[in-house]
């Protein structure tokens, strides 16, 4: 199995409230696998996503990724996994503004320590695949809202990544472009074969995945393949 | 109205973000402190010396001389001393001083007192009382300093000239005088009885001649004064009365307060740049809420005003914190300034200085803060519904105009309030704005040059580190400016300094003496001659000295140049002062030919004889090549005429002259020697000194290398005046420093977290971070020593007229410390950054 959750529970205090917004996850995802997760806003499907990849750690419960229990991880070897194994789209792309396209996508590389022409003819390659080869040296805010996603897919993929996850990867796009985006983004994802973890709210995304679970109000209330969403 | 709806939109509107926008506006606060502490310290000081005024002189009036005063003056003072004023004479002059305990000897200065000098004020001693045992004891006081270096302690034999003496105690305080006065020259006091005993006082030596006179009231000592005006006049006795004493002292020490105010000043307005560009930040973050109130139907004016309302509430706010600072470095001053300050200065609060910096603080903040808040009078309603519609950009604002020209007379209205005089005012505002216009060029060149010559193949966290110098709304800039000018003031100031230090430096250089003995008789000079030579290796040289007075020059007699007011004579000063003429046959090393020729072969007889004289003087004096000077040497006439005119290098511990005459007529005149010679080991020279002495007690050696490190001193103690008020200009810059990384929080969280969830380790982001404040540390260092440079050479070329020496190791040594502070700020500042987990982050940030 790629990701093994189980009894995930998050609790977020702030003062003497204290909020639930996860309780009693449990999932599993196979390599290679595509699965959307849906929900209405506050459902706690970003932080189930952030949880898997290791981004927080859980109140209660276990997250294997890859083989490996990330709760006996450091904060700073969770890092290195993440570098090393897993890659993200994020809804409002959330591109470095101080770096051009053909920099940020060298990002992931480059935090492993892989920098070097294999790399950069890597993230050249990649952005001439989401159609930005002309755009390479511009940056983020020299790009429109669809562009930038696309630099965001190339990042995703440049670290050559074991898992992806997407966050409403369309969310801040007009249908149209986000139609384009979700092309390249299932495209890459096969020729890579990644196993994906996409959040979204659209109905039609999700219907390109194989498998769709449900969160409502922090629990699993479905976990269902595509066909029957 | 609309005014009230202003206001109460100001307040609600700054909910939320007043602790940010607080920390800009401290960003004035040090200045005002500056300003607040140096106003109210030199109203404290001034205080100071009219209360204590009659102490600084010691008496009401004061007589002096160079030479000792002619009968006729003895006989008026004879006369008031019988009429039953207190009178008291002072003797000082140089001598050297020896502690046959431990063999020590020293060049001092000796101050022969009677009559029960000082009348007012106490001088102080320890043990205590030893003072006015003097009148009955044979003893002396010294200052501790004397001690010290001569290894002695109280109760110790002294041998001064031929007479011997017991150290009675240590002279502890007395009054009207500088802390640093003992540490210059550190003084024996010896009862003037004895003083005929040593046999000092012979031909030639440099000695200054006092009497203090004790009248009961102003009214006496004007009676006194007017009565022997001509008498003085015509024997060249100066006078000094206690009131001018303390007009002068007021005066000098608010001049010194005035000038150190500048410094501060200039911290002020760094500050005001500071706010400027943190108001900026803001009014980018508020353009939306500006334009949403425009759609509701709220006038530009109105709009306007709720945020100019909030921008003055804030100057007055960081106004205020920096007058409660200012009065706490109020109290701090007195420490720093302790050795230049002849008073005891008590601390008081002066309301008009904490109201002025108030004022002043306030203003400049709201000023700096009207620039960028122009612009939200153009926000167009149209973009409370597209974001992207922006007013043109292209318009000109004419208010914007306005406020400049507003600023620009601020400045220069503030400088002349505070400088000591208008000229210097007018002359302040310029050069801080050039200096301020070429820092920013030099810190606008160098961050370009960062960006453009981007070190693409550095490690990815440097790379990142610099590009974060870039981020959009950086303020960058401000920071590398404000920071940069305190550098460059502390930077300049060391550079002189060491440059001048360096100039007297006389170990460094093999070819220059160490050693200065002089007073030396005529028939003694083959003596001490021969005593030099034998201890040292190098050939001493004899250089003769001849006192002389100026007659006349081209026939007129000196008096009736000096009777002539009228237009613009010969200085006072160069006519009447006693010169001390040599005289050679060739040039020495200091000196250049600049007009006429040097004289070669021997003059005919009956002409007058051919002197040369210093370019300077023969400027005070209004002669050049050709003009006659009747000279007047120990009462024997000597026609002369200037056959030439030297540059002479001051700034060298060599005998130097501003006359030379051609030999073949000063041999037979009165005169003294001095001896230049160079020992390079301390023990020889302290041998060579002891003796000189023993044989010779008349016979002063003067070691160069302690005038050197007295120099050092002096130097270091003006330094660290006005270093630390350039402190207060850096920490301008360390407060904006932290603005812009506090406005750039949620920029630097959001990318710090996404970093993490791209994989970043806790330490490449610190590395990332750390590259960036090194670089901003860089940068700021870099432009102000820059400039520093530049102004330092200027500076060691036309004003010290010296060699410029640039000491990098200490230049370097500013930069690493600019840069730790930096670092130290930033990492202090950017904590959370290191802290913030991604997840928790990254959901606070979208919420």
């Amino acid at each position: 199995m790629m990701i093994i959750a189980e009894h995930l529970e998050q609790t977020y205090r702030s003062g003497d409230t204290a909020l639930t917004v996860l309780r009693q996850v449990d999932l599993t995802v196979a390599p290679e696998e595509f699965v959307a997760v849906m929900g209405p806003s506050g459902s706690g499907k970003t932080t189930l996503l952030g949880l898997l990849a290791g981004l927080d750690t859980p109140t209660r419960g276990t997250v294997r990724l890859d083989g490996h229990d990330l709760n006996r991880l450091s904060e700073d070897a969770r890092a290195r996994l993440r570098a090393e194994k897993v890659g993200f789209v994020f809804q409002t792309f959330q591109l470095i503004p101080t770096l051009t396209a053909l920099e940020n996508v060298l990002v992931p590389i480059e935090l492993r320590g892989a920098a070097g022409p294999a790399a950069l003819h890597r993230a050249r390659e990649l952005l001439d695949r989401v159609g930005l080869a002309a755009r390479m040296d511009h940056y983020p805010a020299q790009l429109s809202g669809g562009e930038q996603q696309r630099v965001g897919l190339a990042r995703a993929f440049a670290g050559e990544p074991r898992v992806l996850f997407a966050d409403e990867p369309t969310g801040s796009l007009d249908a149209e472009t986000g139609a384009t985006v979700i092309d390249l983004l299932v495209a890459l994802n096969r020729d890579a074969r990644t196993t994906l973890m996409l959040v979204t709210h659209d109905p039609a995304l999700a219907r390109r995945a194989r498998r769709v679970i449900r969160l409502a109000a922090g629990a699993i209330v479905s976990d269902t393949p595509a066909d029957t969403a | 109205m609309s005014g009230r709806f202003a206001l109460v939109m100001a307040w609600r509107e700054s909910r939320g973000n007043r602790r940010r926008l607080m920390l800009t506006v401290t960003a004035v606060s040090l200045g005002v402190a500056a300003l607040v502490a140096i106003n109210s310290f030199s109203a404290d000081v001034t205080a100071s010396v009219r209360s204590q005024a009659r102490s600084l002189l010691g008496a009401d009036v004061e007589l002096r001389s160079r030479a000792p005063f002619p009968d006729s003056v003895a006989a008026v003072l004879d006369s008031m001393s019988r009429a039953g004023v207190a009178v008291a004479r002072v003797t000082s002059f140089a001598s050297m001083v020896l502690a046959p305990r431990t063999g020590v000897t020293r060049l001092f200065e000796i101050r022969a007192v009677d009559g029960g000098f000082p009348f007012y004020g106490a001088v102080t001693t320890a043990p205590p009382g030893r003072w006015a045992e003097l009148a009955t004891r044979r003893g002396v006081l010294v200052d501790t300093a004397v001690l010290v270096h001569l290894d002695a302690r109280v109760g110790d034999t002294v041998t001064i000239g031929e007479a011997r003496f017991e150290i009675a105690g240590v002279v502890t305080s007395s009054p009207g005088e500088v802390g640093l006065r003992a540490a210059l020259g550190p003084r024996v006091f010896l009862p003037a009885r004895y003083l005929p005993d040593t046999r000092l006082l012979r031909f030639g030596s440099l000695a200054r001649y006092r009497a203090y006179l004790r009248l009961p009231d102003d009214a006496a000592v004007q009676r006194f004064l007017n009565q022997h005006n001509a008498l003085f006049e015509r024997h060249r006795i100066g006078r000094d009365t206690a009131a001018e004493r303390e007009d002068d002292l007021a005066d000098a020490l608010g001049r010194l307060a005035r000038y150190l105010g500048l410094v501060g000043l200039a911290a002020l307005l760094l500050g005001g740049l500071g706010v400027a560009s943190a108001i900026r930040v803001f009014v980018r973050d508020r353009i939306d809420a500006a334009a949403t109130l425009r759609c509701l139907g709220a006038a530009t004016r109105v709009v306007f005003g709720i945020y100019l309302a909030q921008a003055v509430a804030l100057g007055l706010a960081g106004a205020t914190l920096g007058a409660a600072l200012g009065i706490a470095v109020q109290a701090l001053l007195p420490l720093v300034l302790r050795d230049l300050l002849p008073v005891d200065v008590a601390m008081t609060v002066h309301w008009p200085a904490v109201l002025t910096g108030l004022a002043i603080g306030t203003g400049i903040a709201a000023l700096f803060a009207l620039l960028p808040l122009l612009d939200l009078r153009r926000v167009p309603p149209l973009r409370a519904l597209r974001r992207d519609f922006d007013a043109d950009p292209r318009r000109r604002d004419p208010l914007r105009v306005g406020v400049y020209a507003v600023l620009a007379a601020a400045l220069v209205a503030l400088a002349m309030w505070q400088a000591p005089s208008r000229g210097i005012g007018a002359g302040f505002a310029a050069a801080v704005a050039l200096t301020t216009a070429i820092l920013w060029l030099i810190a606008t060149g160098l961050v370009r040059a960062t960006r453009r010559w981007f070190p693409t193949r550095a490690r990815y966290v440097v790379r990142q580190g610099i590009a974060n110098l870039f981020r959009p709304q950086n303020q960058t800039v401000p920071v590398v400016l404000a920071i940069g000018f305190g550098v460059f003031l502390i930077a300049t100031l060391y550079v002189v300094q060491r440059s001048l230090l360096d100039q007297l430096a006389v170990d460094a250089r093999p070819d220059r003496p160490n050693l200065v003995l002089f007073d030396i008789q005529v028939d003694q000079r083959e003596g001490v001659a021969a005593l030099v030579a034998d201890r040292l290796t190098a050939a001493p040289s004899l250089t003769p000295l001849v006192p002389a007075r100026i007659a006349a020059i081209n026939g007129r007699v000196v008096d009736s140049i000096l009777a002539d007011t009228t237009g613009r004579g010969p200085s006072r000063w160069a006519l009447r002062r006693e010169y001390r003429n040599t005289y050679r046959d060739t040039l020495v090393a200091s000196e250049q030919l600049v007009a006429g020729a040097w004289w070669h072969g021997v003059q005919t007889r009956g002409e007058p004889w051919r002197v040369s004289v210093e370019q300077d003087l023969a400027a005070e004096l209004g002669i050049g090549v050709g003009d006659a000077i009747r000279w007047n040497v120990q009462g024997v006439p000597v026609d002369t005429r200037v056959a030439s005119l030297r540059r002479v290098d001051w700034a060298r511990f060599e005998p130097n002259f501003f006359v030379v005459f051609e030999p073949g007529v000063l041999e037979a005149a009165p005169q003294t020697f001095v001896l230049l010679a160079r020992a390079e080991d301390p023990g020889r020279r302290a041998e060579l000194q002891r003796d000189v002495v023993v044989a010779y007690p008349n016979v002063s050696v003067l070691d160069l290398t302690d005038v050197q490190r007295t120099l050092d001193r002096v130097l270091g103690q003006v330094a660290l005046a006005i270093r630390f008020m350039a402190l207060f200009s850096v920490g301008s810059g360390l407060v904006i420093l932290i603005g812009a990384l506090r406005a750039s929080r949620l920029q630097r969280l959001r990318e710090a977290a996404l970093l993490k969830t791209l994989g970043a380790r806790g330490r490449q982001i610190r590395d990332i971070l750390l590259t960036e404040y090194l670089t901003w540390g860089s940068l700021a260092a870099l432009t102000g020593v820059a400039l520093a440079t530049l102004a330092s050479w200027m500076l060691a070329r036309w004003v010290f007229e010296i060699a410029v020496r640039i000491p990098v190791l200490g230049l370097a040594g500013i930069w690493g410390a600019v840069c730790l502070l930096t670092v130290a700020v930033g990492l202090g500042t950017g904590r959370e950054v290191l802290r913030a987990t991604p997840l928790r982050t990254l959901r606070e940030l979208s919420e």
